[in-house]
């Protein structure tokens, strides 16, 4: 579905993303693991020209209007809303842009509602402001406005890392559901190899801006290649 | 918020009542003695005592700030020293003066920093941004009375446009450059805070134009402090105004007090200083007020979960 050559993003001196090249085929769940600073988020951002490479391509296949059919949620549902912007303003606001239900007001509200029903939070939350939100439930506000423009692909930059652990596994079974039900692909950001085993069919390292190795998530989890690979493996807790 | 806002209210009592104490005492530990302005030097020591004593001038300064509290508690500020006028009229009757020069003055300011600064901050960097930023250090270095003198000496004086005392334009001009500088700044910090926020990412990633990016996801919250920096900013209109009413010889109430304070006319003074006072001390209540009203964080009592 989306297929990454040789991209490169340089910042200043960081080589943030240094010549990646790698696929994400249609319906799967790509992990893409490193520690901070990696240049993850970056190639997430490159991915969905939220910001312009310096060179290389990626190529998008089945893919019309990148703002609609590529979404990210975000990492920490703290700051990506608006604390000024109601829930169902802040879910309902791409709808109208990208003409997923006629714009009239009856019609958004109910559109709001089923996305609202499909992260499982109650239908008057819908008036609410952020703040009156708990952590996890801004995160699955965060997933109903990616999901607010029917996208197909789905990037998730750390969606749980900032959520307690109870609630961490909450939101991932969400978001497996999800994907099934909506025939989602995924590419996966995360820097522990616990929560990427449990969410992907394939795995990518990075590490300071090169992608280490990809393979499926029983070969890296089992048979890693790369050292640096073995060293996540051996600090990350077993879910 | 009703409740909130009676329970401000009430809290402004003592405040005005500190800042009379103060303002009464210093006024007195200035040297001079108002009699020295108003009576002949030549007159018999004895009717200056007796003018004194009817000013009540003769008793300690703490039982004349008494005296002068419980007056002033049922409005009552005494007369003029110099008029004999009830100090309230006096103010009243100039009052008009200064609010016209003030009220534009402050609508003006909002209506060139709000766009300016929001322009700089999107635009950083650019020529736009430059030009406003050196202007605006240059406003707010240049004190207000030299700009009075330098506009005075262009429009007034060189070109002979506008006549240099009695006429509002060049007066409200100098008064918005001094309160505007500072503004412009505070709008394009706080709206290039906003623009680093994720949720103009998150804006972005959801497809929205630029325009409704910046100007309803930005903007609305770039708004916030404003609101509370023009409140705060009222006690700086206030003493332009004295300034600025007196190069241009405007006969409003900052012209009304410099002369009180030359003359060392107690009752005036202190009039003119009370009600500045209420005056700033409800602009910061408003501007609390307005702050509730735009940040829906900050609800004092309405039913938001």
């Amino acid at each position: 579905m989306i297929e990454v050559k040789e991209l490169k993003k340089y910042f200043g001196v960081v080589r943030a993303v240094d010549g990646v090249s790698l696929a994400v085929e249609s319906g799967e769940s790509l992990g893409l693991v490193g520690e901070s600073g990696s240049g993850k988020s970056t190639l997430a951002r490159l991915i969905l020209k939220l910001i312009e490479p310096d060179s290389g391509t990626i190529n998008y296949d089945g893919i019309k209007n990148i703002r609609k059919d590529c979404q990210i949620v975000f990492q920490d549902p703290q700051t990506s809303l608006n604390p000024r912007i109601r829930i169902g303003e802040a879910i309902g606001e791409p709808m109208a842009i990208h003409k997923i239900v006629e714009n009239r007001k009856s019609k958004i509200e109910n559109r709001i509602k089923d996305l609202l029903d499909m992260v499982k939070l109650p239908a008057e939350y819908a008036n609410r402001y952020p703040h009156a939100l708990s952590g996890g439930e801004r995160q699955r506000v965060g997933i109903a406005r990616a999901l607010a423009g029917e996208p197909r692909f789905l990037v998730l930059d750390e969606p749980v890392s900032s959520l307690d652990v109870t609630i961490q596994v909450q939101i991932l079974d969400l978001l497996k559901e999800l994907k099934r039900k909506l025939n989602l692909t995924y590419l996966f950001i995360a820097h522990d190899l616990s929560t990427i085993g449990y969410m992907c069919d394939k795995i990518a390292v990075m590490r300071a801006g090169k992608i280490l190795e990809i393979g499926t998530t029983e070969l890296i989890l089992s048979a890693p290649q790369d050292p640096y690979t073995r060293q996540l493996l051996e600090s990350s807790p077993k879910l | 918020m009703r409740k909130f806002f009676f329970k401000r209210l009430l809290q402004l009592i003592p405040l005005l009542i500190g800042i009379s104490l103060i303002s009464f005492f210093v006024m007195h530990l200035a040297p001079g003695d108002p009699t020295a302005l108003f009576i002949d030097p030549n007159v018999d020591p004895g009717e200056l005592a007796r003018v004194r004593a009817n000013w009540g001038l003769d008793q300690p300064i703490p039982v004349q700030y008494i005296k002068w509290l419980w007056n002033a508690v049922r409005l009552d500020f005494g007369r003029s020293y110099m008029t004999g006028q009830p100090v309230i009229g006096e103010i009243a009757e100039r009052l008009p003066n200064t609010l016209i020069l003030m009220i534009p003055s402050y609508i003006l300011t909002l209506l060139i920093c709000i766009p300016v600064g929001v322009y700089s901050a999107v635009k950083k960097g650019g020529w736009f941004d430059n030009t406003f930023t050196v202007l605006s250090f240059a406003g707010m270095s240049i004190p207000t009375f030299w700009v009075g003198l330098m506009l005075m000496l262009l429009f007034a004086v060189q070109l002979d446009w506008l006549p240099a005392t009695g006429n509002l334009v060049l007066p409200l001009i100098t008064m918005t450059i001094g309160s505007l500088a500072g503004l412009t700044r505070y709008q394009r910090a706080a709206m290039l805070e906003v623009l680093n926020q994720d949720f103009i990412r998150t804006a972005r990633a959801k497809g929205l134009p630029e325009r409704v990016v910046i100007f309803k996801h930005a903007l609305r919250n770039a708004l916030i402090p404003i609101v509370t920096i023009m409140g705060l900013s009222l006690p700086d209109l206030f003493g332009g105004a004295f300034i600025i009413e007196t190069i241009f010889a405007w006969p409003g109430m900052g012209r009304l007090g410099v002369q009180a304070i030359f003359s060392r006319n107690y009752p005036l003074i202190m009039g003119i200083v009370m009600f500045s006072a209420l005056l700033i001390v409800l602009g910061n209540l408003f501007a609390d007020i307005g702050y509730a009203l735009v940040d829906p964080r900050i609800r004092y009592e309405k039913n938001d979960k």
